[in-house]
């Protein structure tokens, strides 16, 4: 422990020399997958609908005619310049379609990671001290079945409870369609708090409810499970035996001896959730007209926007590689253990 | 052959509490899905795709559940309930498909990657690392995209789309423990004996590795289950000529809910939700029952009787 090498810059640095390899991999992989598609990506895109000097100009603008190795250079390139090109069935900058929507997505994301920490970790904690009892049988239950529910299908619940029959909440958007405010970040909330009109605020608070309970739900039962095993883990821990023999209240042995040590591996897992929350997060915008990235990936898709598609998939991948890096350094920061 | 057989059932009957119930529970409704796959024809008053009854008469639309329909009609007439019987069908293909493409591919790579170790190891990991990385549902639907326009949207391509998900899985776990029964003293005595590689894999060591997999495979199921769901919800899954899927009827019933009509989202839904459940049962209860650590051990308390009464005992001897 006392070795020199255990210094957090140290660390912080081999963990970025090791992200690279994996950022390349991930891109060669979206690279070959977009290619592998079979029939001409422009072609599938706009033909028939654009005359055959447009479609050459587009196809020369996109650098389809240059070869596999040309183009593979040319993508790495723009990637490392977060240049993602330019539409072909409207034209637009990749880019732009990823700030527009990538607002509403990590709004949506944020805030289903709230409630499920939110829920999760006290729920987690409960189960877990209360273990083998009703409390914890129940706990469990509602972890498997926040699982097994398809969460478009929660969605479609929830629209159905608290939109169609109560009519409390809406049910399709990011706020409704006479809501505007100027878009300065790309995400509404920030935005209507911006331009100081709490109306709008509201009403992006109220359309945001059910799709974040949604989607939170999804990742609720794997935090879940994770604390419950590791506030089990910690408090059979000696350190525990010693705080209760020092006369320390049963709650502040709980809450601040074994919980605290149970949340190291829970931040890890938490990392690792932005995958299924990310894949959720698509199914949620989807059922809940959410406009989201993606929304936009399969509406890219379904037009057979290959560059579009390619640019929006690099960024789920990049945005991947960034999260849990940042969870190891968090980790790192927080449990002197980590850094070896 | 007996005694191969009595090995395999052993989990089963060493199972015990409330495990034991679990499993049974999970091992029962993950039948009745697959019977309902099976006999799905028999079962169901009418076929997945039909709107009107045998004398012409087409079904009401979006008609509430009923004697003549259990589970109400759809916006197209079609009857619920049996699309949700024949829903069955294509969840089932298409998990027992992709579970065992994804052990096939999987399994003799961890094995390979894990014995042969060197740069091969090293890549092959990098590789699983990334696509494990990797939204899973994003992969499935660019896979199934590419496939669909390749070899035609069905069971084989939602399948495949769905293995490249649960590959790397597999493959790392079947890799580690690949890699600690590669040093064992039984493989090297092996070794010493002069067995090619081909024979230390196949007879020493994939036996001691593959232990783990039931549990992966059955977890791996269920999410498959949920996968599918996902693909087809968002139109990347199977073609709606070829069979009834469940989560594609619930694509269809988004505009159902704003109208207050629950029948067509909420039966699908519960059908997934039960061959999902079913599916976790089964492999929870697998992992409780073949994983030593998860095992309860019963103790049983050790009783000292007070001295006097073991001098007494020990006078009276």
């Amino acid at each position: 422990m006392a070795r020199s090498g255990g210094s957090l810059r140290t660390y912080a640095l081999s963990r970025l020399a090791l992200a690279l390899p994996m950022v390349l991999i991930l891109l060669t992989m979206v690279f070959l997958l977009m290619r592998v598609a079979p029939g001409d990506p422009v072609q599938s895109a706009v033909g028939g609908r654009l005359p055959p000097d447009q479609i050459a100009e587009i196809r020369a603008n996109a650098g389809i005619d240059d070869p596999l190795i040309v183009q593979y250079f040319t993508y790495l390139g723009d990637v490392a310049t977060l240049n993602f090109g330019e539409t072909i069935t409207d034209n637009r900058p990749v880019s732009d379609v990823i700030i527009e929507s990538g607002g509403a997505t990590l709004t949506l994301t944020l805030a289903a990671l709230l409630v499920a920490i939110g829920l999760g970790l006290p729920l987690g904690l409960l189960a877990g001290r209360y273990r083998d009892t009703a409390t914890d049988g129940s706990l469990r239950i509602f972890g498997i079945l926040t699982y097994a529910a398809p969460v478009f299908w929660v969605g479609l619940l929830a629209q159905l409870t608290f939109g169609s029959i109560l009519g409390w909440l809406p049910t399709s958007g990011e706020a409704d369609p006479v809501t505007f405010v100027d878009e300065v970040t790309h995400i509404l909330l920030i935005d209507a708090l911006i331009a100081g009109d709490l109306e709008a605020f509201w009403d992006a608070v109220r359309h945001l409810i059910l799709p974040a309970v949604t989607l939170g739900l999804l990742v609720t039962g794997t935090f879940l499970r994770l604390t419950r095993v590791n506030v089990m883990q910690a408090l059979q821990g000696d350190y525990i035996e010693a705080a209760r023999a020092r006369g320390i209240g049963e709650r502040s042995v709980v809450v601040r001896h074994a919980f605290r040590n149970a949340l190291v591996p829970v931040i890890t897992v938490m990392g690792l959730q932005i995958a299924l929350l990310l894949s959720g997060a698509t199914l949620t915008e989807l059922t809940f007209d959410w406009p989201g990235l993606g929304s936009e990936l399969i509406a890219y898709l379904n037009e057979r926007d290959y560059i579009a598609v390619q640019g929006i998939v690099t960024v789920f991948a990049l945005v991947v590689v960034v999260v849990s890096i940042t969870i190891d350094l968090v980790n790192a920061l927080i449990d002197p253990r980590v850094r070896y | 052959m007996a005694s191969r057989l009595a090995r395999a059932v052993k989990p089963f009957r060493d199972a015990q509490g409330l495990s034991k119930w679990l499993l049974w529970l999970g091992i029962g409704g993950t039948l009745l899905v697959v019977l309902a796959a099976i006999f799905a024809p028999w079962i169901a008053p009418y076929d997945f795709n039909q709107v009107a009854s045998s004398d012409g008469g087409r079904f009401p639309k979006q008609a509430p559940p009923s004697s003549e329909h259990w589970f109400g009609t759809s916006v197209r007439s079609e009857d619920v309930f049996s699309r949700v019987v024949f829903g069955a069908r294509i969840a089932v293909e298409v998990v027992a498909l992709a579970v065992a493409v994804s052990l096939l591919v999987g399994v003799p790579l961890g094995l390979i990657s894990g014995y042969v170790g060197g740069w091969l190891d090293r890549v092959l990991v990098l590789i699983a690392d990334a696509l494990f990385a990797f939204p899973y549902l994003i992969l499935a639907i660019v896979i199934a995209f590419l496939l669909a326009d390749a070899i035609g949207g069905g069971v084989v391509t939602a399948a495949l789309a769905i293995t490249v998900v649960y590959v790397p899985q597999y493959f790392r776990v079947v890799r580690n423990n690949t890699l600690s029964a590669r040093e064992a003293t039984y493989v090297e005595a092996a070794k010493g004996l002069g067995a090619r590689p081909r024979t230390v894999i196949g007879r020493y060591i994939f036996g001691n590795v593959i232990q783990s997999v039931p549990v992966i495979g059955t977890l791996n199921a269920a999410d498959a289950m949920l996968t599918l769901a996902g693909l087809g919800f968002l139109g990347y899954g199977i073609q709606p000529t070829e069979g009834a899927e469940w989560g594609y009827d619930l694509y269809r019933a988004i505009v159902d809910v704003q109208a207050e009509i629950w029948w067509t989202s909420v039966f699908p839904g519960l059908a997934i939700v039960f061959f999902v459940v079913a599916l976790t049962l089964v492999g929870e209860g697998l992992n409780d029952t073949l994983n030593p650590t998860l095992r309860k051990r019963r103790i049983e308390p050790v009783h000292i009787p007070p001295r006097d009464q073991r001098d007494k005992e020990a006078a009276a001897r």
